[in-house]
């Protein structure tokens, strides 16, 4: 196997305020392989849809990426570069979906005039085949009746029917990559489902490599190959869907997932996490998750511990993992 | 959009009727129409032969009548200074003042458009700092002054345009028009950048506060994830979402700009309707003044009526709301 | 990141009455902040202790004909009086008036006319939108269709139309001002009212069966207090403005008591001539304090209310 389609290497973003840059993304670490699907999870805050947001370039001041940072597509590094390439490379290459289908798409716009000015902006076509292929790719992702669909409104669409057609404007290209920042989030519990299983069907078609941001790990257990746990800015554990979410190694993992309702027995309590996520202003020193965590003792409010790897290609950045869970799957 | 519509244009209806009215009362109702109506100077068979075609003689609501039938046939009196009809004197003069009053509605929208969504684009720039603080210099200064300012700039000390008056005028397509000649443009660039200027600073604002408002959005992030160009996002995306409210400031801005026409005919002494009411109400040419009155009323209604009918026509959302309600 | 926005959009809950006192000088030392308000707010203390204080602080009484010099006439800035000695700093206008002191007496007028004309139309206003959003119904209804009819209609026309009934007048003047704006402030009051009669302490006060005024001005009023300190100082521009474009129009003050707007109107026949100074100087005056009252408007809005601030 060649390089990955995404590689990210010690990725910060951080957003300049009177008082001092606040670090949404604090050195982060993770890569997607050709049509695999990575999910990125984390609770509001922990920098995870910055992470999406800076991988397609779409960091606007007063936010910058740290100096190291790398973010490399097919091997072409894109932090740095300037913005009519990377232009070139949105909506092609790397596409993106949102979390709310109701803002997605511009108001004002009719649909044909909006995925048509998606294909024409990468492809030098006619409008009778720019839309020829509109039409094509509405029908791909179920909408019915799409040459009557093309000349509505969106907000003659209802939510998931909206998804659906900000899925087939961001796959129209063939992306390599697909960041999907939450896009069921906002979705009915049935809808959500019809449309991750076709996201899923399309991406394989097509051969697109995903970053599916999310803080719901029902998602992730159905959709994932691999999971990146973000937590305060930082990736805490890494590794395979299956090694996660069955066997977490950093506490906060292991907390999360005991907190999912459907993992518990009936009538056990529901295992928490005490306490509340930090604000980014008011970071801990030291692992930032010591506060709330269970098995802190005092080396945890010196330094963040780094990134330790485990069998199974798995890292978790801990200084007192859940080792009985270490063993490979 | 039929039954909107039809919705509109009676509601458009009622307003004339009770502006109407209230013209009506004000005149007659209020001392005596004859003083009101008649020249000071006009003897007893003058006076007769007013009272007898506005029907003095006859009760109120009978009178009422006649003014409304008067109006209706376009008779709003006849001007003592002109011995014509006020309505067509008024009509006369009001080519000239649309000219005016539509150039300005130009420019302030050609340029305020592009200034402010450049402003909201940058708005800590020193660009956009300044176009900033020139709305707000633009909001300050009264329009008769800034008026005297650009004759006594461009005109006294630079001598680059004429200062006052409406230049040549030439017929194009059956119209007549001073916009077709180049003295006619020489004499209404100066006017119509003192009508323009107030609207020109309240195009800047809202076209900057819609401009920062609407690049934060979702839809314009996923415009920039579909890889358009930056001109494709700013003239198609957001343009369109801005010129909304934009729109429909400026059509009700239209009638302010005619009335504000009145201040600026009077300072560059050109020959519309405004100037005609301000040297009517010298003269106590009463009957134009009314006359003036109705017709504004008229013009206004009309306006607002247009103004809500191409609102609907570009917020896809408004069209479908008033359609289903 | 939108934990943090939900809560700076969180507002803080209604003051307490007797803490009262504390707010208002909160706001006070709030609106101290910005540098440009305190500038503003300076120039119009200035510009109203030179108008109160115009006879005893101009050179000349600029309407005592006594004290003019019609050789002086036109004179442009700088120029010397022959006799006295006395130097004119911004030229004279046709009559041998010192345009500094016309300028001060102008701006007493000028400042009167608009300070009397929105007190007049806030209180009526006031009365009729509080009296609406109170009594509700048809009174209601028909009292904000007059005001929606009236603010179709630019103020300026409406204006100009009144003072060609009434005739010219300061007195007059002051009236067409009242009429244009009240309607202004009964809808700010109204609205505001409307909010705040559904908050609970209103409740409160009407189960303890106070009396209907005692709720109105002791509870509903101070509440509405804080739009309507915006509207009013925005609308004493406007006023002031509005005043200078009639008189220059000629139907506003009368010649014997000429605002800013007068000055500049006597100066408008001399500007073609290349006598700038006449009609600029007190146009820059009216300037100055049209920028001063919108500056510190401006901050005010961003201090009483900042809902409203863009």
């Amino acid at each position: 196997m060649s390089h990955p389609v995404l590689e990210v290497k010690n990725l910060s973003v951080s957003f300049g305020s009177r008082e001092g840059a606040l670090t949404a993304v604090n050195d982060i670490s993770f890569h997607v392989d050709r049509g695999e699907v990575l999910g990125l999870v984390g609770e509001s805050g922990s920098g995870k849809s910055v992470t999406g947001l800076a991988i397609l370039g779409l960091i606007d001041a007063p936010g910058r990426i740290g100096a190291n940072s790398s973010i490399r597509l097919d091997g072409q590094e894109l932090v740095g570069m300037p913005e009519h390439e990377l232009r070139r490379l949105r909506g092609r290459k790397l596409a993106m979906i949102f979390q709310d289908p109701m803002t997605t798409l511009n108001p004002v716009l009719r649909i044909d005039t909006q995925m048509i000015e998606a294909v024409t902006a990468h492809e030098n076509v006619s409008e009778r085949a720019a839309r020829a292929r509109a039409r094509e790719a509405l029908q791909r992702v179920g909408i019915p009746s799409p040459d009557e669909r093309l000349l509505a409104y969106p907000h003659q669409f209802s939510g998931g029917m909206r998804q659906r057609v900000a899925i087939a404007i961001a796959l129209l290209h063939r992306p390599a990559l697909l960041v999907a920042d939450e896009p069921t989030t906002a979705l009915d519990v049935t809808i959500q489902a019809q449309i991750i299983s076709e996201v899923q069907e399309l991406a394989s078609q097509t051969g697109t490599a995903m970053v599916w941001v999310t803080h719901d790990l029902s998602v992730v257990a159905g959709l994932a190959d691999r999971v990146a746990v973000m937590y305060a800015g930082r990736i805490v554990e890494q590794g395979s869907v299956v090694d996660v979410l069955e066997r977490p190694l950093h506490p906060y993992a292991h907390g999360l997932i005991g907190s999912v309702p459907s993992r518990n027995k009936r009538g056990s309590p529901l295992a928490q996490i005490p306490g509340m996520t930090p604000s980014l202003g008011r970071l801990p020193p030291g692992c930032a998750f010591h506060p709330r965590c269970p098995r802190a003792t005092d080396i945890c409010r010196g330094e963040w511990p780094e990134a330790t790897a485990y069998p199974g290609g798995r890292t978790a950045r801990c200084y007192h993992p859940h080792l009985e869970n270490e063993v490979a799957a | 959009m039929l039954v909107y519509l039809i919705r509109r244009i009676a509601q458009a209806m009622l307003v004339i009727a009770v502006m109407a009215t209230l013209v009506f009362f004000a005149v007659y109702a209020i001392g005596n129409p004859i003083d009101v109506l008649a020249s000071p100077q006009a003897d007893q068979i003058e006076l007769a032969a007013i009272s007898q075609r506005l029907g003095l003689d006859r009760p109120l609501w009978e009178q009422f009548g006649i003014f409304v039938w008067n109006a209706l046939r376009g008779d709003l009196g006849t001007s003592f200074v002109y011995a014509e009809p006020a309505a067509k004197l008024i009509l006369q003069r009001l080519p000239a003042t649309f000219e005016l009053a539509f150039t300005a509605l130009a420019i302030a929208v050609f340029v305020g458009i592009p200034l402010g969504v450049y402003a909201g684009l940058n708005p800590d720039s020193l660009g956009g700092r300044s176009i900033m603080g020139g709305s707000i210099l633009g909001f300050s200064l009264p329009n008769f002054w800034q008026g005297l300012m650009l004759i006594l700039i461009f005109a006294v000390i630079l001598g680059w345009f004429p200062a006052g008056g409406r230049g040549q005028t030439a017929t194009v397509l059956g119209i007549e028009s001073a916009l077709f000649t180049l003295d006619g443009l020489k004499h209404l660039i100066l006017p119509a950048m003192n009508l323009a200027l107030f609207k020109m600073a309240l195009v800047i604002r809202l076209a900057r506060a819609g401009t920062r408002e609407v690049a934060l959005q979702d839809y314009v992030r996923f415009a920039r994830a579909k890889g358009l160009s930056r001109s494709r996002i700013v003239g198609v995306h957001i343009l369109k979402n801005i010129l909304i409210p934009v729109v429909t400031i400026l059509g009700l801005e239209l009638g302010s700009m005619i009335a504000f026409a009145v201040v600026t005919e009077t300072v560059f002494a050109y020959p519309g309707m405004g100037k005609l009411l301000i040297d009517s109400i010298g003269r106590l040419d009463r009957p134009i003044v009314v006359a003036y009155l109705m017709m504004t009323v008229v013009i206004f209604v009309v306006i607002n009526l247009v103004v809500d009918i191409i609102y609907a026509a570009i917020d896809p959302r408004v069209r479908l709301s008033e359609v289903k309600g | 990141m939108t934990d943090a926005t939900a809560n700076a959009t969180l507002s803080p809950p209604p003051p307490a009455l007797d803490a009262g006192e504390a707010l208002w000088k909160r706001h006070a030392l709030n609106f101290l902040k910005s540098p440009a308000a305190v500038i503003g707010l300076a120039i119009l203390v200035f510009m109203i202790v030179l108008a109160v204080a115009a006879p005893w602080l101009t050179p000349q009484n600029p309407y005592d004909l006594a004290q003019l010099d019609i050789m002086d006439g036109t004179l442009p800035p700088g120029s010397v009086n022959s006799t006295t000695g006395y130097t004119y700093w911004l030229g004279t206008d046709d009559q041998g008036r010192d345009m500094l002191s016309g300028i001060i007496y102008g701006l007493r007028i000028s400042l009167s006319v608009g300070v009397i004309a929105t007190l007049v139309a806030l209180t009526i206003g006031t009365s009729l939108g509080v009296a609406a959003a109170y009594a509700g119904g048809r009174f209601d209804t028909i009292l904000m269709r007059v005001v929606d009819l009236q603010l179709s209609f630019p103020g300026i026309l409406v204006a100009l139309v009144l003072l060609a009934a009434f005739g010219r007048g300061v007195d007059k003047v002051i009236l067409s001002l009242v009429i244009v704006q009240w309607a202004y402030y009964a809808r700010t009051v109204r609205g505001s009212a409307l909010v705040e009669r559904r908050r609970e302490y209103i409740e409160a006060a009407r189960c303890l069966a106070l009396p209907r005024s005692r709720v109105i001005f002791r509870h509903l009023l101070p509440n509405c207090l804080p739009p309507l300190i915006v509207v009013a100082t925005v609308q004493v521009a406007h006023a002031i403005a509005l005043e200078a474009t009639l008189s220059f129009l000629g139907v506003g003050v009368p010649v014997t008591e000429p605002s800013l707007g007068m000055l500049i109107s006597k100066g408008y026949h001399y500007l073609l001539s290349g006598k700038y100074w006449i009609a600029t100087f007190p146009g820059i005056a009216l300037v100055i304090a049209i920028i001063a009252i919108n500056l510190v408007g401006d901050r005010l809005r961003d201090v009483l209310n900042p809902r409203l601030s863009h």
